[in-house]
Formats: structure tokens, C-alpha cells, sequence
């Protein structure tokens, strides 16, 4: 494991840093997430992997902001964001994407404004038939028909959803993109579909981070450069794809065959 | 019985421990919940005068809280004047006080029941959409992605609420006074053959513009009090639908209660405004 850490760190510049994170929702009872070092490669897609309950929402939360932690920073592209306010917090995600787990369209607004939305907020000076444009752009790009532009979320299906939400999340142009298991609640095919999308929508921004959280192992292998396995609050092994495969870790070694398995 | 009471000592003693245990934790409860919601208005109202001011958001919540409000506002306020006048005037026919029916009708609406009636009847009806709307973007983390898109969801979401409310509860107390006096004209002189002159002199007489500023200023309270909570209830709400619907009824029951209590509190505060500043 320590081998694959500092083959990766020699090899690139981390784009999310994670040093000593814990998080206790009870005063420090329980740790759900206890002693997390993690770093995210830049430039490449990363799966974060792991049983449920291991800390993998929690831990996303974290990198997003959304929970400050108990103790440990969070540096995002080599800024701490642990004890940042909320300005400059407001600053940094301007500078991430997030595809939410039900997409998290708003229900109030079309397509068309929930994708122009974050451009109207973060860029005033832009007339609206330029960020309609781009919002146009990045439908596209998700692969999305202009017939569904005017509908609202609750008349799209579940892989419509998630394509406007990513679009949604490309809309300032990310350099890091995040997917909260970006699969759940799809079908095998569509799951492949939405696999592919994540592969394409990184190769399209060059220099973009991914980093998918997911326990969808299939998917993993079939998208990741780099993987990271939670396991009880912290790092069970974060290394290539083939790291895992070489792994003599009885848990990693039971993930893989129930994982491989299902996919 | 003192036989039983030795026999069941230890029992009845577990019994009254768990008692107040339930009493402490309730209070507990009550207390982290007013201090939660406190701390909540204090971060939601300096967003208040902080801008960027969202006039498109405070218009469509006006709208919300005030115009779809105005038809059951005018059906529960000529009620409310015709039932107040016929109690008021039953009582008074028996001292032979009629003609003090305008004026107690008219003071007991301008400075409670407008203010009081509008508010309960405003929380119920924005209010519980309010904590819903907002415990369904919660659960369904519309709010979580409106932070990470980098918009301070508090001052987007119920910075707008609060101030929408502060300015359009007073409009429908002014709308629930205006409709309660015609209500009681309507009682009092139709039916009840008062002397419209005398009904109206009374009230010339007696009221005076301070009547209805306190029940507006009242009315402005406890538009905060409503938007406030249930907007903190919406906010905080988890555990999906069940969560939602908790959060609903605790925003409204919990802001109910709150105007109830908050108008004892106002009345008296005005009352020694009122005396300090040297008015009637």
C-alpha cells in the first residue's frame, strides 16, 4: 500500500489532500471517519470505493464542506479549507462540480435554468443569451436532446436527470468534478452509459479531476486511474487498479470477488 | 398505604425519576431547539441586509405569502368582526353600553385579534408550505447543491422568506383590520340596528392611529417569528419524507404557540412605550 502512495505521489500533484481527518457526530464517542490520509492525484479519475457505512458520503461532504471536520485538514488544490469562512468557502466551490447521488435538480426550475442557474449567479456580467449558450453547449455534451430543454426534472427519467445534473455541474468549468455514486438506482445499462459519460466528460476538460464515490467495483476498475478503499473510517488501500488485483488483503480480496462478481 | 408504598418504595422511585428524567429531557430539547432557532434568525437577518438583494426571490415569496393569502384572510376576518360585535354586543346591551360596541370591537381588533388571527392564520397556511418546501430541498439535497455551486443557501433561501414576511404580514393585518370592521358594521348595524352615526363617532372617538400601528408593528413581528422557525425547521429537516413531515408540524405548531405567547409579551411592551413616550 505504502509502495503504491509514494509511486502515485511521485508521479503528480495531488489535487485534494487529506492529513489525519477525523469526524465524531457524538463529542467524540464514535469516529466515523478516524484518521483519513488520502491524496487525489491531479488529472485523473479516482474512485473512492468501500462498504457502506465506511465514511465515503461523510468523507465527500468533507471535501465539498459541506461538515467541518473534528480534527485533520482538508487542503483542496493547496488551499486548507478546514477553517476556512464562509466567503471563502463560497470562493473555492465555484471551482468544483458535484453530480449529486438523485442528481438534486431543482423541481422549480426547467432544464434549461438549472443548468444557466450557477452561470447567472457567479457570472452577472454575461447576457443571458451567452449563458444560454453554454448551457446549450454542455446539454450537448451530456448528450441530451433539445426537446427536453424546457421540461421540468420531475418529467425527465432517472438517466436524463443525472445527465442534466452533471451538465449542471460542468456549467463553470470545473477543475475538479465530483460524483456522488453516480450509479445507484440505475440499471446495468444505463449504469454503463452514465460509466462512459464520466470517461468522456473527463477527456473533454482537459486537466479536470475526477472523483467518484461509488461501490460499484465493476464501474471502478472500468473508469479509474487511481482507487482508494475505505474501511472502518480510514484508508484500507489507495493505489492503480492493479494494486487491488495484487492485493493478499482479505478484505479487499472479499470486495473484489462479491464486486467482480455482481458486475 | 404506607405498607404499599414501602413494599413499592424502590418502584415508585424509578417511576418518579423517569419522570423528571422526561421532564429534563424536554426542556433539554426545548431549550437546544430556541437557541438553535436564535442563533438561526441571528445568521439569517444579518443576511437580511446583506446583499446581493434577491428582488425576484422577495417578490414571488410576497406573492406567496401575501397575495395567496388574502381570500381566507377576509373570509376569517368579517367572521371574526361579526361574531366579536354580537358577543360584545349581548354583554354591553345588559349595562346599556351599546354604544361602547364600536369602539371595544374596534380596539380589540386593531390591537389583538388583526394582528394575532393574521399571524396564526398565515403561519399555518405559508409557514407549513414554507418548512415543507424547504425539508423536500434537504432531503433531496437541493440545498447541499446549492452550496457546493457556491451560493450561501441561507441567504438565498430564507433571507428572502423573512423579509417577504416582514413586509406582507402587516398588509394582511391592515386588510384583516379593514374587513373585521365591516364585518361588524355589518352585525352591528344591519342586523343588530345600531346607529351607524353613533357606531362610527365611538370609534373616531375612542381609536386612534396608534391602534393600528401597534397591531401592524405586532403583525411585522410575528411574520419574522413564523418565517423564522419554519424556515429553521425546513432547513434542519432529515430522515426523508418522515423528516419532512415532523419538520411541517413542528414549524407550525412550534410558531403558533409562539405568536400566542410572543403577543402577551408585545402588548406589554407597547403598553409601556405607550405611557414612557407619554401617549394614550
Amino acid at each position: 500500500m505504502s509502495e503504491a502512495i509514494s509511486e502515485q505521489k511521485a508521479s503528480v500533484i495531488a489535487a485534494i489532500q487529506i492529513k489525519d481527518l477525523r469526524k465524531s457526530f457524538d463529542g467524540g464517542k464514535d469516529f466515523v471517519l478516524n484518521g483519513v490520509n488520502l491524496e487525489i492525484p491531479k488529472g485523473l479519475v479516482t474512485c473512492i470505493i468501500g462498504f457502506s457505512g465506511t465514511g465515503k458520503s461523510v468523507l465527500l461532504k468533507h471535501i465539498l464542506g459541506l461538515i467541518k471536520p473534528t480534527s485533520g485538514t482538508i487542503e483542496i488544490l493547496g488551499k486548507d479549507i478546514s477553517g476556512m469562512d464562509m466567503d471563502q468557502l463560497i470562493k473555492m466551490r465555484t471551482r468544483l462540480g458535484v453530480l449529486f447521488q438523485y442528481a438534486a435538480l431543482f423541481d422549480d426550475m426547467s432544464v434549461m435554468d438549472n443548468v444557466t442557474f450557477p452561470i447567472k449567479e457567479h457570472k452577472k456580467e454575461m447576457k443571458l443569451t451567452e449563458m444560454e449558450a453554454i448551457a446549450k453547449k454542455k446539454l450537448a455534451q451530456v448528450g441530451l436532446d433539445e426537446k427536453h430543454f424546457h421540461k421540468l426534472p420531475s418529467e425527465l427519467s432517472g438517466g436524463m436527470r443525472k445527465r442534466v445534473g452533471l451538465a449542471r455541474a460542468l456549467a463553470l468549468d470545473p477543475e475538479i468534478i465530483l460524483y456522488d455514486e453516480p450509479t445507484t438506482g440505475l440499471d446495468p445499462i444505463l449504469a454503463e452509459v452514465v460509466d462512459d459519460l464520466i470517461l468522456e466528460t473527463h477527456k473533454a476538460h482537459a486537466g479536470s479531476t475526477s472523483v467518484v464515490i461509488s461501490h460499484d467495483l465493476f464501474a471502478a476498475f472500468r473508469i479509474s486511474d487511481y482507487i482508494v478503499m475505505l474501511d472502518k473510517g480510514g484508508v484500507l488501500l489507495a493505489g492503480k487498479p492493479d494494486d487491488f488485483l495484487k492485493s493478499d488483503n482479505a478484505l479487499i480480496k472479499k470486495f473484489l470477488s462479491k464486486g467482480l462478481k455482481q458486475g | 398505604m404506607i405498607r404499599a408504598w414501602t413494599d413499592n418504595r424502590e418502584r415508585i422511585n424509578d417511576a418518579i425519576d423517569e419522570q423528571f428524567k422526561r421532564v429534563f429531557k424536554a426542556m433539554h430539547k426545548f431549550i437546544t431547539s430556541c437557541g438553535a432557532t436564535c442563533i438561526f434568525f441571528a445568521q439569517s437577518l444579518r443576511l437580511v441586509f446583506k446583499g446581493p438583494f434577491r428582488w425576484d426571490e422577495i417578490i414571488r415569496h410576497m406573492e406567496f405569502i401575501g397575495n395567496r393569502s388574502v381570500l381566507i384572510i377576509a373570509m376569517t376576518s368579517v367572521f371574526t368582526g361579526m361574531a366579536l360585535s354580537y358577543q360584545i354586543f349581548l354583554g354591553f346591551v345588559k349595562v346599556n353600553a351599546t354604544n361602547l360596541v364600536g369602539p371595544t370591537v374596534g380596539m380589540g381588533i386593531l390591537r389583538e385579534l388583526g394582528p394575532v388571527l393574521t399571524g396564526l392564520m398565515v403561519a399555518a397556511r405559508a409557514g407549513g408550505a414554507m418548512a415543507a418546501r424547504l425539508g423536500t430541498m434537504r432531503v433531496s439535497e437541493q440545498i447541499d447543491a446549492l452550496e457546493v455551486m457556491g451560493i450561501d443557501s441561507k441567504q438565498y433561501l430564507v433571507a428572502p422568506r423573512i423579509l417577504a414576511a416582514v413586509i406582507t404580514v402587516p398588509m394582511l393585518c391592515a386588510i384583516f383590520d379593514f374587513m373585521a370592521m365591516m364585518g361588524a358594521h355589518f352585525m352591528s348595524i344591519t342586523v343588530l340596528g345600531m346607529d351607524e352615526a353613533i357606531f362610527w363617532d365611538k370609534i373616531a372617538l375612542w381609536l386612534n392611529p396608534g391602534d393600528v400601528y401597534q397591531g401592524l408593528f405586532k403583525a411585522a413581528v410575528f411574520g419574522v417569528c413564523f418565517a423564522t422557525i419554519c424556515s429553521n425547521r425546513g432547513f434542519n429537516a432529515s430522515g426523508g419524507a418522515k423528516g419532512v413531515g415532523e419538520a411541517t408540524n413542528q414549524g407550525v405548531v412550534n410558531s403558533m404557540v409562539l405568536i400566542i405567547i410572543l403577543n402577551f409579551f408585545l402588548t406589554n411592551f407597547i403598553r409601556f412605550f405607550y405611557v414612557a413616550m407619554g401617549w394614550r
